[in-house]
């Protein structure tokens, strides 16, 4: 395990940010820690890299007690979602800059970022200052520099959060392949759910300061442990007295005694899906069911038909 | 604190509205009429004067030797000054963003004080405590070359500081802390990551502080007692100039702080806009 | 959501050290010395504000500080106003060389700013001056001549306040209400003007400070004429090598008085207004 952290309480002032946290993170993996803003992720990765202070519990790295060590001492990357680039010095400097604390020689320095700058496709712009690159640019620049130290752990926190959509795809799927290049322990911080089912090995689901669950994307979205865990990973509708993902509804137009009959209130397409708003006969809220195109053109279905909901098989649901 | 940064603000539309209209081609007029008859004719004037006397006039003027003292006190105090500026002001900005203590708030109001204060009555204030014979102190520099250091400190006081307090507070703590990640201490953190941040901030204030400094006049009239030689500066040679109905004398020593403060100022403009370049 | 930073550590010894030597270096260089000018002011209870007070030539003193200073004041605010507009918001050539000049003005001796007015505008041998005082127009050692020293040396201020917010707010508010209908007039007084109202009242605030501190340059112009030309700062010198210290003290302390005044009332106002 690279990263093993044990009881870690952390409040500020009133508000508990983290309630006595377990978590072990394994080497060489890719995990993301998602949850909803103001859930507790980002103060836990902060303190996994030294820069904030737990107020109890342990964190070990590579199986050393790094509780007490200051952030200088613990050899982590970390990446933040401003990119914190030196803004003075230009990009090579920047990412020389953790092996010229070291003081390595300046051979070995000027190899390292040259490697790192073809890594992140950015050596035509060794020279220029931050100021001048975009901020997909910049973010590059920044793991170049967390991994120019050959760190233990990579911790990103909201790596993309900053950047606008397109980029933010481009570089999610850049990260994934860098991680299958270099296989160091990278944990990253997200609150967008598409992204960490995306990207991670394993993904942990943190809310007001507790763990949910934990586990690879499929795991979490098939069988969500709790409600929230559910509602988070992806969209829900109320069936009857189960929650359900909207897709995992069958529709039919024959009546079923164990379905849900009611009318179809709202027909929406979308791209490749046809999202359908029921009202269920009896007294409860609008149920919302995805079918493809294809189903929905079979059943030939339009506003207003009757129809009988089920949950498919195999279906994973939470009841109420 | 700046001169007009003409890069883009930072909120929405912000580009010039572009070639004058007519009303403002009016406004541009009288306002550019206004600040000639006020500043640029009467500064053209001394410039003229200076220059009525011939070289030679110019070059007397300049040389005569308790002028020429007068201007090395002048120009070397105010080095020296701005010397100790730099470090004090940056330390006092530092305290003043990064520390916490009550009554840190009455700290702010103190440092504007020599900005607002009239020169005459900081003069008197410097009296009172080291110019004395009944000073609490038990100091007195009345009369002589350190209270022209003492003045000039005084009135520069809040130049540096107030140029390196906005730096610092903008400065994103996510910056050093990507140093730290990076295994630099808080020395290195300073010296390699804060200082280099800081460095146009300071440069502008310096020259600010320089240029205060070298025509410094008010405070200096009843602390200094303007002695020859001794704690005589600039700025009283060509009072005395004026007083005794010599104003070619007294427009050929005023050229030459001019020419120091528009070498200052050229300097400011080129530090403001190198810094505009890295943001 | 929460502080997501802990507070500094613990601070160091060299942090205290650092407070120790600049709160000890403010109190020795400012704070001491201005405390004394109080209590030597006070030092016979009222008796020397009275005096100061009592005394019509010290009175007109300071009726003409106030006058000349809430004139320059006001011909400072408009020009400041409207030279910031044109350097924001409108393009022209010799722009750069326009507002590097503007600074020009911190960056002089009081003395050489006195005496450049003097050349010019001199009764017997300026270049303006003779033919204004045919005309009926005295300058120097007159009202006038106080009023342009004083605008001149606080001209920057009005300016280095309204610019930086001109540029911060851009021009996405006018350019709205212009295409509501407003003409440029009303855009300006509706629009503009309010959204600057505030770097506009820091500008007044120091400029009048600055205007009622003035020496050097007024000392030049105003031939110091007791009873006619004299302000508040040359009082203060005059009473002072006069052996009158406790006068000198007492003027100074309105003078220090107001100026400290004027600090706190940008602070109070800037506090506010940032809360907003």
């Amino acid at each position: 395990m690279s990263i093993e952290i044990s009881q870690v309480t952390k409040t500020f002032g009133d508000f508990v940010a983290l309630q006595d946290v377990d978590l072990s993170i394994p080497t060489g993996q890719l995990t993301a820690l998602l949850g909803p803003s103001g859930g507790g992720k980002s103060t836990l990765l902060r303190i996994i890299a030294g820069l904030d202070d737990a107020d109890s519990g342990r964190v070990e790295i590579e199986g050393v007690d790094a509780t007490a060590l200051p952030p200088q001492k613990r050899n982590v990357g970390f990446v933040f979602q401003h990119y914190a680039a030196f803004k003075h010095m230009t990009v090579a400097k920047n990412v020389a800059f953790g092996l010229e604390i070291r003081k390595r020689p300046k051979a070995e320095i000027a190899t390292k970022v040259d490697e790192m700058l073809e890594l992140v496709h950015l050596s035509q712009f060794r020279d220029r200052l931050p100021s001048q690159l975009s901020g997909g640019q910049r973010q590059r620049m920044a793991l170049a520099r967390a991994l120019a130290i050959e760190p233990t752990v990579l911790l990103l926190d909201e790596p993309f959060g900053a950047l606008d959509a397109k980029v933010r795809k481009e570089l999610r799927d850049w990260l994934r392949h860098l991680h299958d290049e270099v296989h160091v322990t990278t944990v990253f911080v997200t609150h967008d759910q598409e992204e960490a089912l995306e990207v991670a090995d394993s993904i942990v689901v943190i809310n007001q300061g507790r763990i949910e669950q934990i586990g690879t994307p499929d795991e979490l979205y098939d069988q969500p442990a709790n409600d929230f865990v559910l509602g988070f990973l992806g969209p829900v509708t109320q069936l009857g007295d189960l929650r359900i993902r909207p897709h995992d509804i069958e529709v039919s137009r024959e009546p079923r005694p164990d379905g849900v009959h009611g009318h179809i209130s709202r027909w929406t397409r979308v791209g490749f899906e046809v999202r359908l708003e029921v009202t269920p006969t009896a007294d409860a809220p609008p149920v919302q069911v995805t079918v493809t195109r294809a189903e929905a053109n079979v059943l030939g279905l339009k506003v207003g038909d009757p129809v009988w909901l089920r949950p498919t098989v195999g279906a994973q649901a939470v009841g109420v | 604190m700046t001169a007009v940064d003409l890069a883009p603000g930072r909120t929405g539309d912000t580009r010039p509205a572009g070639a004058l209209n007519r009303a403002s081609a009016v406004g541009l007029g009288v306002t550019m009429t206004w600040f000639s008859l006020l500043v640029l004719i009467p500064l053209a004037a001394v410039v003229a004067t200076a220059a009525g006397g011939g070289i030679d006039g110019f070059w007397r003027a300049v040389t005569n030797e308790q002028t020429a003292h007068a201007i090395r006190l002048t120009v070397i105090s105010a080095l020296v000054v701005t010397a100790i500026n730099v470090v004090a002001g940056t330390a006092i900005a530092w305290v003043l963003v990064r520390d916490a203590f009550p009554g840190k708030a009455l700290l702010e109001l103190v440092i504007d004080i020599p900005f607002a204060l009239p020169t005459i009555v900081a003069g008197l204030v410097l009296l009172a405590l080291y110019g004395s014979d009944d000073s609490p102190l038990g100091v007195d520099v009345a009369n002589t070359g350190t209270s022209v250091y003492l003045a000039f400190l005084f009135v520069t006081l809040p130049f540096v500081v107030r140029t390196v307090q906005p730096v610092l507070e903008e400065m994103e703590p996510e910056v050093e802390e990507a140093a730290a990640s990076l295994g630099a201490g808080r020395r290195t953190i300073f010296t390699r990551i804060i200082l280099p941040t800081l460095t146009p901030a300071i440069a502008a204030g310096a020259t600010l502080s320089f240029a205060r400094g070298v025509g410094e006049y008010g405070s200096l009239v009843l602390l200094s007692g303007n002695l020859p030689f001794e704690s005589e500066v600039a700025s009283v040679r060509i009072m005395s100039a004026i007083e005794n109905d010599n104003p070619a004398a007294a427009a050929s020593i005023a050229t030459v702080l001019l020419i120091v403060s528009l070498l200052v100022i050229l300097l400011l403009d080129v530090v403001q806009r190198r810094v505009a370049r890295r943001a | 959501m929460p502080e997501t930073r802990t507070a500094h550590r613990s601070r160091g010894p060299v942090a205290h050290l650092l407070r120790f030597a600049v709160i000890a270096y403010l109190f020795l260089l400012v704070v001491w010395p201005v405390s004394l000018v109080v209590t030597h002011t006070f030092e016979n209870g009222f008796d020397a504000l009275r005096t100061v007070f009592g005394d019509a030539d010290t009175v007109a003193v300071l009726r003409l500080t106030a006058i000349a200073a809430l004139i320059a004041t006001a011909i400072n605010t408009v020009f400041g106003v409207g030279i910031s507009l044109l350097l924001v918001r409108s393009d022209f050539p010799g722009k750069r060389i326009v507002s590097s000049l503007m600074d020009l003005p911190l960056a002089i001796s009081p003395v050489v700013v006195g005496l450049s007015l003097v050349l010019v505008y001199g009764g017997t041998n300026g270049w303006f001056g003779p033919v204004l005082e045919a005309g009926g127009v005295k300058i120097i050692f007159a009202t006038p001549g106080i009023v342009m020293a004083t605008a001149f040396v606080a001209l920057p201020l009005v300016i280095r306040e309204v610019v930086p917010v001109l540029q911060e707010i851009g021009t996405e508010q006018e350019q709205a209400a212009r295409s509501l209908g407003a003409g440029p007039w009303q855009t300006f007084r509706r629009i503009t003007l309010p959204s600057i109202r505030w770097a506009v009242v820091y500008g007044v605030v120091l400029t009048l400070a600055r205007s009622l501190g003035e020496f050097g340059a007024v000392k030049v112009v105003s031939g110091n004429i007791s009873g006619q030309t004299r302000t508040a700062t040359l009082a203060v010198e005059e009473k002072y090598l006069n052996w009158e210290q406790e006068s000198a003290y007492a003027i100074a302390f309105l003078l220090a008085g107001v100026s400290v005044l004027c600090i706190i009332a940008v602070s109070i106002l800037r506090a506010r207004a940032d809360r907003n």
